[in-house]
């Protein structure tokens, strides 16, 4: 449920510190093989001590229900990502001319 | 006040219905309701599964304890993905543990209630579970991206929890007169807690107008709580039951369940924390976190150890 706790009216609301740095143990993200012939997707991240204990954890987080048949983990850290307000992808977004669906071609042609 | 172009972009996903993430650009207030809301959010998800622990020894056939169990574990898992889903705006793990334990992060009333029979086992997963779908359903559409993909998960695990729960209820409905007196019992304690879950009126809602022009919330207090009424009413009246509010009525008008005063005054009282289990709840999960102490240095200590000799044959 949102199981969203209403202020109560006259009381402090606790003020939290960002960028906080945890002792605890390092975050891994975790892909999961949906079935085989299927590439692993990420579904999530998960704290643990080592791989394998992350695996482990993984399996108890994210397959509960049968969703995988294989699981990775990765050091969060380990992952460097693009600098998304630098507009990195914007030079395909005027080039539909990549796009089959740009060309008209008759109907009579058949499949193309 | 300049507006930069963070500010700019940031109004322009949430008016274009896009999701923000977690590297976005994002106001300190929109930052602070989330980790307030997604915290103690997680924070219900562990401390909900007490009310339910309490009944896995006592569960009447080996199916309903295998059931129950799964269940209890699935919180546990939503809990996680909202803990990870907060994380993402700048909150570690332990602050909001540390948070809840020093009780300055709060979780749903609802918990502080006492589950006193085998019946409140499928009150719960049908009342409370089906207040949090109500709830949750309409948060997918939330306008943070973490935030809205747990929602995406749990949903789906969250029908299991409200079906298990009709089909306990349905059984004692078919059973003895005792258990259909236990079964009526059940509803009349939680019927009211549960209309409480989705928190005061819009009128008296201090948070909603901010969150629904973020985008945070989607639908107001009042709007999920007619919503949950409405389909929840006719469910009693199969199971043969009634729900304890003799203003209940079915407006023709509207096509809506018209229910009584709700009573506030326990509503806050409990939130204050003066609910029957409020101290219990905390107490036993700082006990359960203090008795896991060993197992978390041991592993802390294996993997430290597998480091090591991996450096040394290397």
């Amino acid at each position: 449920m949102t199981y969203e706790v209403p202020d109560v009216p006259g009381e402090e609301t606790e003020e939290v510190a960002f960028g906080f740095d945890s002792r605890g143990w390092p975050l891994w993200e975790v892909f999961v093989r949906p079935k085989r012939g299927l590439s692993h997707a990420h579904v999530g991240s998960l704290h643990a001590p080592d791989a394998e204990t992350a695996v482990q954890n993984a399996r108890d987080s994210y397959t509960r229900r049968a969703e995988g048949v294989s699981v990775w983990v990765v050091p969060s850290t380990e992952i460097f990502a693009s600098d998304d307000s630098e507009s990195l992808f914007e030079p395909f977004a005027d080039k539909p001319y990549r796009h089959p669906t740009f060309y008209d071609i008759p109907p009579e042609v058949g499949q193309l | 006040m300049q507006t930069t172009a963070g500010e700019i972009r940031f109004q322009e996903l949430i008016d274009a219905d896009e999701k923000v993430e977690p590297r976005d650009w994002m106001p300190d207030g929109y930052r602070k309701t989330l980790i307030r809301q997604i915290a103690q959010h997680a924070h219900s998800e562990v401390i909900g599964m007490q009310p339910e622990a309490n009944w896995i020894t006592r569960a009447p056939t080996l199916q309903r304890k295998m059931t129950l169990i799964a269940k209890v574990q699935d919180e546990a898992g939503h809990g996680l993905y909202l803990y990870s889903a907060a994380e993402t705006l700048g909150i570690s793990r332990d602050e909001m543990q540390q948070l809840l334990h020093d009780g300055k992060q709060k979780y749903s009333s609802i918990f502080n209630y006492p589950t006193l029979s085998w019946a409140d086992m499928g009150t719960i997963g049908w009342l409370v579970d089906g207040a949090a779908i109500v709830n949750q359903i309409a948060l997918q559409r939330t306008s943070y991206g973490p935030y809205a993909r747990a929602m995406v998960k749990i949903c789906k695990e969250e029908s299991f929890h409200a079906r298990q729960g009709y089909s306990i209820l349905l059984a004692l409905s078919r059973g003895t007169e005792e258990q259909r007196a236990m079964l009526q019992d059940s509803i009349d304690r939680w019927w009211w807690p549960a209309l409480m879950m989705f928190g005061p009126h819009d009128s008296d809602s201090a948070n909603t107008p901010q969150s629904i022009e973020w985008k945070i919330k989607r639908v107001t207090n009042d709007e999920l709580r007619q919503l949950y009424i409405d389909q929840t009413v006719p469910q009693a009246h199969y199971l043969g039951c009634t729900v304890p509010d003799p203003d209940l009525r079915f407006d023709v008008d509207t096509g809506h369940w018209s229910i009584g005063l709700i009573d506030w005054d326990e509503f806050w009282d409990t939130v204050k924390g003066n609910g029957r289990l409020n101290r219990e709840r905390i107490t036993h999960k700082v006990k359960a976190w203090d008795d896991g102490a060993w197992v978390r240095e041991a592993a802390t200590a294996y993997a430290h150890k597998q480091r090591t000799e991996l450096e040394k044959t290397a």
